[in-house]
């Protein structure tokens, strides 16, 4: 919070060294709105400068010392006094005096840990940021910059599929599959529900994607569910023997990668929901969860590369299908 | 030759081809039940109406797959307390009692006018096929006994269908 109150002699302002450079993410705040901020890796230095400006030159400002901040704290909602700083870091700028005119202080946090992803949420924040202080007798000016913290994670290794058979014994029988167990935020869930049993009048099928984020430990935990999407899937009954097909691609909804256990303080989880609707409207359901990962960014190739990499998926299926390639003569090729 | 793949697979999963036996059978969720045919018997004080409840179904839970048995309002009556009772479901609600309509010094026929017998009817038919189709209520077998065999027995011992 910087202060403009009356008779405020100084501002503060924090400018980044790389900031010509630097990405710049998208990332919602508590209000809900969808603001800008400097991207930032675990590991990256963060470096800068705080430039502090005297309002009127001829008068002096004295002062108890000037130093600057990187912080990376957990805010729970309903516990504001108590922020818990998992990442502290001063850098002090100047000994306690006064100044006559604006100064620059250059400062540098080297290979700062950023250990979590920025997260705004629900019951809990956690957030990470830069906050410059002018110490003073009665009130100190204050200047604070959020930057965005993304954790990446490298394709696992081994990524089985979940395929289960669940059911109401003589009722309703179905083998569900979905392709992983788990998914980059713009990947493709691709799987199949398959009837073995359909002894109740389907209406409907849906598959929903559900948040749920856990704050609190021991006899205070809080789950607050969300449902992020919903996605018909099948409209129509179904018999013995169907397979209805699964394609939802995750990157138009706005997801986060899993979090377990955050500092011991929050948790993100993201589950699957298989939901089939009756004529009665009866709902019959199946919860899975499924991991959600953040993946490097990949070098974007040309679009005809990817055009072409995706047919040749899809022409792996049809064995029949007839390619048209472009070496083929057009028919009126040499009329004049 | 496949290039590191930029581009997300998004081809279906392997698909069991169905059965036709199994495409063109008839579906294994065949239940329908029909009440019609009300008749007013009795005389004086002891009149009631009873309506004929016929059930079609291929269900293998029930144990007839047809069956048509006379029941009356407060039969239904019965078979709402017995489920909201042993149960785990919601029972939707039943088609009014009516009492005002059993007051004397009527202009009309009170629960015997016609028109009522009808509303009556409708409402039961679609309390009875709700209530029939719901899994839970299948276990039941007060349900059993109300929609196949000819007589309640109120001294029945109430329990599950299935193990």
């Amino acid at each position: 919070m910087s202060f403009f109150g009356f008779g405020q002699n100084a501002e503060l302002e924090l400018v980044l060294s790389d900031a010509e450079s630097r990405r710049r993410a998208e990332h919602k705040t508590e209000e809900g709105k969808k603001e800008k901020y400097f991207l930032f890796y675990d590991g990256e230095t963060v470096s800068g400068r705080v430039i502090l400006t005297l309002k009127h030159p001829n008068k002096r400002l004295e002062h108890k010392g000037i130093k600057v901040e990187f912080i990376g704290q957990i805010e729970l909602y309903y516990d504001r006094g108590n922020h818990h700083e998992f990442v502290s870091l001063v850098k002090d700028l100047a000994r306690p005096g006064e100044f006559t005119q604006s100064q620059t202080f250059d400062f540098e946090f080297t290979h700062v840990e950023k250990p979590y992803e920025s997260y705004t949420g629900q019951n809990v924040k956690l957030r990470y940021f830069l906050r410059a202080t002018v110490s003073r007798r009665l009130n100190d000016v204050v200047k604070e910059m959020d930057i965005v913290v993304h954790t990446l994670s490298t394709y696992p290794e081994l990524n089985s599929s979940i395929k289960m058979e669940v059911g109401i014994e003589d009722c309703l029988h179905i083998e569900f599959e979905y392709n992983k167990s788990k998914y980059h935020l713009k990947d493709v869930i691709v799987g199949k529900i398959y009837f073995l049993l359909v002894r109740i009048k389907i209406k409907h099928m849906e598959i929903d994607i559900i948040k749920r984020e856990t704050t609190g430990t021991g006899p205070n935990v809080y789950h607050e569910n969300d449902t992020i999407a919903k996605y018909e899937i099948m409209d129509g009954a179904p018999v013995r023997g169907e397979s209805i097909p699964i394609r939802l691609f995750l990157a138009g909804y706005e997801l986060t990668p899993t979090m377990r256990d955050i500092n011991k303080k929050f948790s993100v989880r993201y589950y699957l929901n298989l939901v089939l609707i009756d004529e009665e409207e009866r709902r019959y359901f199946k919860q899975q969860e499924v991991v959600l990962l953040r993946k490097g960014d990949i070098v974007r190739k040309s679009m005809s590369h990817q055009a072409a990499i995706a047919s040749q998926l899809f022409e792996g299926t049809s064995s029949h299908a007839e390619a048209r390639t472009p070496s083929q003569p057009a028919e009126n090729n040499g009329r004049q | 030759m496949m290039s590191e793949a930029t581009v997300a697979d998004t081809r279906r999963l392997n698909l069991k081809p169905q059965d036709l036996t199994d495409a063109y059978g008839p579906p294994s969720n065949f239940l329908e039940i029909d009440i019609f045919n009300p008749q007013t018997v009795g005389v004086g004080r002891a009149r009631y109406t009873s309506y004929e409840l016929r059930m079609r179904t291929n269900l293998p839970i029930f144990k007839l797959k047809e069956s048509c048995v006379r029941r009356r309002y407060s039969d239904f009556e019965w078979l709402k307390n017995e489920l909201e009772r042993d149960s785990k479901i919601v029972v939707p609600p039943l088609p009014g009692k009516a009492l005002k309509r059993q007051l004397p010094f009527r202009g009309d026929e009170g629960i015997f006018e016609e028109s009522f017998i009808e509303e009556r009817r409708q409402g039961l038919e679609q309390f009875i096929n709700k209530i029939a189709g719901h899994p839970l209520a299948q276990n039941e077998r007060c349900l059993h006994m109300f929609l196949q065999e000819e007589a309640i027995d109120r001294n029945y011992v109430p329990g599950k269908v299935r193990q």
